[in-house]
């Protein structure tokens, strides 16, 4: 015989009165309709005050401008670009100039941070006192100062184009940037990139396996000759196949300039160097307080296994030290990219001076494009956010809390 | 706590209510009882700080001229230094009364911006600033130059459309004021540094070396550089527009400074409207009878504020050349007073 067992009240009815009242139940809930409507209003009053006066003052407003030329060059763009592009084009260019400060950056400040975070820990007393200087001494001086600093005593004292310092004829440093042949892609491209693509595949299946083995039957696979060979071996059987990937095109000096070859202009250089030697100190900082949260029983177990200094660091230590790290590291990437737009003061065409900037100037449309900016803040911020929770997420997961 | 929040709310929201863009600037100049006038950062000649700390330059004498007229204080001058990325801004949000800063006066500037040109205090021209010791003797040898530019000027459009038009290329340096763009250009970044022919004149004074560069012949673009107002106060667009135009009226009838005294007593008709001895032209204008008197004593005519600032008597020693009076054969013409 079978019991029916009784079901329990719906309890969707008070689930949903506490999810949209809290505990003040349906009247939390009116009441939060009110406060909605109230702000929707207001936002409304805002937007229709704000073109209310444009109009009265005849000042041009709406998005149409995007489509006009902008009829003005700027010096490094990642896409092609000439005067003769809208402004919408502008835009694209200036948003991935501020991308590419933001990510060269954002690397360079993670290597540098964590280096420098480690090494004010260090046993030398020397490593630990060049840190901890290092530290002091950039965090406490204004950014726009270093970038001016970058810009203006390191990098434009190099001598002038037709002086320039060069290597091999091929690599010219000069005033104007560093210049470096350009990679064309040529016959064997597509073959020797997939060839690539093959190896790194490979070679991660072969990890996938290595750890397996040690974690199902404790048995160690050393895995990096072969991965080795996969990475050299597979592209190399493809040049020979297909050919060459790429040729190289040489810089010549031709009137004031170098034409051909790839150029990095100073901007970008002294822009993302100051960025990312700024960032990096407060990041040494944050990686210095993760590692000093572990318990010092995690390093002296360690050193008991019989683990040399720097793998119990990097086995035991720095894996629970990224929970306290991470949430200062995602605040530091998001103060490196906000950081970028001082590139102004230097020139550099990142998306605030081409386009909060030249753009604004040029069409006058500041509520618009401050708008679009601003947004786009806001959306390379809540994005960089989310990916790092999101691997905030997976150490927590991995470390079982 | 709650009472107060809802007091907050409403006030802000009765201030949305409010034109934020008060029709009447005179009213509001005569009550805060000073003029905001938007001016450069530092451009010697039209607007820049000398070395007590007192505004003097063409764009600012002009602005001395406007308080002279409403208040016959010349000094009741408020001067708000803006780059060029932000003087429309400041003017548009009212923060300025008028922006006297060397700008160009162009149709998508005169419509779009909500401003209007009260006219031209200055015929200027876009050129080109390089080393003498890049041996350029025209701007059509500058092929794949790098060129520095001070950010949102018409100036970085008419280089692309001249760069363009010759099928020459160039690499664009564009920095947000005047100072960091010479810097680059002194620091060997750029080979030129183009900007109204005025300015470079006046930033070569700032550079090392003056004579160590050269301003090239050509003249690629036409600069009228002028005041603006906001769009929506037909008065206040008068009264800069005619104080302009009193400047140059005196210049024309021979009113100076030294001789104003002795001018003011004359019989002659036309000085007798202008100086206010005969009808009510300045109170037609909402100011007083007197307003020329007032100006001309505050900064002399259009001629004398010329040669002070920018011409012979000035260290930039620029030659009258389209700033001269019609009828010597220049461009600058005002209707007459009457």
């Amino acid at each position: 015989m079978t019991v029916e067992a009784r079901k329990p009240p719906s309890q969707f009815g008070a689930g949903l009165r506490r999810a949209l009242g809290g505990r003040a139940g349906w009247k939390g809930f009116v009441l939060q309709i009110v406060f909605l409507a109230v702000l929707i209003w207001l936002g409304y009053e805002i937007y229709a005050n704000a073109s209310a006066n444009l109009q009265s003052q005849r000042i041009a407003s709406g998005f149409g401008f995007l489509s006009q030329t902008a009829g003005f060059n700027v010096s490094q763009t990642l896409i092609p670009y000439s005067e003769s592009d809208t402004y919408a084009h502008v835009f694209l260019v200036g948003l991935l100039n501020t991308l590419l400060v933001a990510c060269v950056g954002i690397v360079l400040a993670t290597l540098i941070g964590f280096v420098v975070g480690i090494g004010r820990l260090s046993p030398n007393w020397l490593i630990a006192r060049i840190a901890g200087g290092y530290v002091e001494l950039i965090r406490n001086l204004p950014l726009l100062f270093q970038i001016l600093f970058w810009y203006l005593a390191v990098l434009a004292p190099l001598p002038g184009p037709r002086q320039s310092i060069s290597l091999f004829d091929s690599v010219f440093l000069s005033n104007r940037g560093l210049v470096v042949p350009s990679p064309q892609a040529a016959a064997g491209f597509d073959g020797v990139l997939g060839a690539l693509v093959l190896a790194v595949i490979l070679s991660v299946l072969l990890r996938l396996h290595a750890r397996r083995e040690l974690f199902a039957k404790g048995r160690v696979v050393v895995i990096w000759p072969y991965v080795l060979a996969l990475a050299i071996g597979i592209p190399a059987v493809a040049v020979a196949i297909f050919g060459l990937p790429l040729t190289f095109e040489f810089p010549r000096l031709r009137g004031f300039n170098f034409a051909g070859g790839l150029r990095i202009v100073p901007e970008f250089v002294a822009l993302t160097l100051a960025l990312s030697t700024y960032t990096a100190a407060f990041i040494a900082e944050n990686v210095r307080a993760g590692i000093q949260s572990v318990h010092k029983g995690q390093l002296e177990a360690g050193a008991s296994l019989g683990l040399s200094r720097g793998r119990t660091l990097r086995l035991i230590v720095l894996p629970q030290a990224m929970r306290v790290i991470l949430p200062g590291l995602t605040n530091q990437y998001l103060n490196l990219t906000k950081n970028s737009s001082l590139a102004v003061a230097i020139g550099y065409p990142d998306l605030f001076s081409v386009f909060a900037g030249t753009t604004l100037s040029q069409t006058g449309q500041a509520i618009e494009i401050i708008a679009i900016t601003m947004g786009v803040y806001l959306l390379i911020s809540l994005v960089t956010s989310a990916a790092m929770n999101f691997y905030g997420w997976r150490i927590n997961r991995s470390l079982g809390a | 706590m709650k009472h107060r929040s809802l007091v907050v709310a409403l006030a802000v929201i009765a201030g949305f209510g409010c034109q934020a863009a008060s029709a009447q600037t005179l009213k509001a100049v005569k009550e805060r009882g000073i003029l905001s006038c938007g001016v450069s950062q530092g451009l010697p000649g039209f607007s820049a700080p000398d070395d007590k700390g007192n505004w003097a330059g063409l764009d600012v004498d002009v602005c001395r001229a406007i308080a002279a007229a409403v208040f016959n204080d010349p000094t009741k001058v408020k001067f708000v230094p803006l780059s060029a990325k932000d003087r429309f801004t400041a003017l548009q949000s009212g923060e300025i009364d008028v922006l006297s800063r060397n700008t160009t006066w162009t149709l998508s500037r005169d419509t779009s911006l909500g401003a209007n040109f009260t006219g031209v205090t200055y015929y200027d021209g876009q050129g080109f600033l390089v080393k003498k010791a890049l041996k350029v003797n025209s701007a059509l040898e500058l092929n794949s130059a790098s060129v520095c530019v001070q950010t949102g000027t018409t100036t970085e459009q008419n280089v692309g459309d001249y760069f363009k038009s010759n099928n020459m290329k160039y690499e664009l340096i564009a920095f947000g004021t005047a100072d960091e763009t010479v810097k680059a250009y002194e620091t060997g970044r750029c080979d030129v540094f183009t900007s109204d022919i005025s300015q470079l004149y006046a930033e070569r004074l700032k550079l090392a070396n003056p004579a160590d560069h050269v301003v090239l012949p050509e003249v690629i673009s036409k600069e009228p550089l002028g005041p603006m107002v906001r769009h929506g106060d037909d008065q206040w667009f008068d009264i800069v527009k005619w104080t302009l135009f009193a400047m140059v009226d005196a210049e024309e009838l021979g009113v100076t400074q030294k001789n104003l005294d002795e001018m003011v007593k004359s019989n002659k008709p036309e000085l007798k409207r202008m100086f206010g001895t005969d009808g009510n032209l300045g109170e037609q204008l909402g100011l007083t009878k007197d307003w020329v008197i007032r100006i001309v004593k505050a900064v002399g005519n259009y001629g004398e504020t010329f040669d002070r600032n920018v011409g012979a008597g000035s260290k930039l020693g620029i030659s009258r050349g389209l700033n001269k009076l019609w009828n010597k054969g220049g461009l600058q013409y005002a209707p007459p007073i009457r």
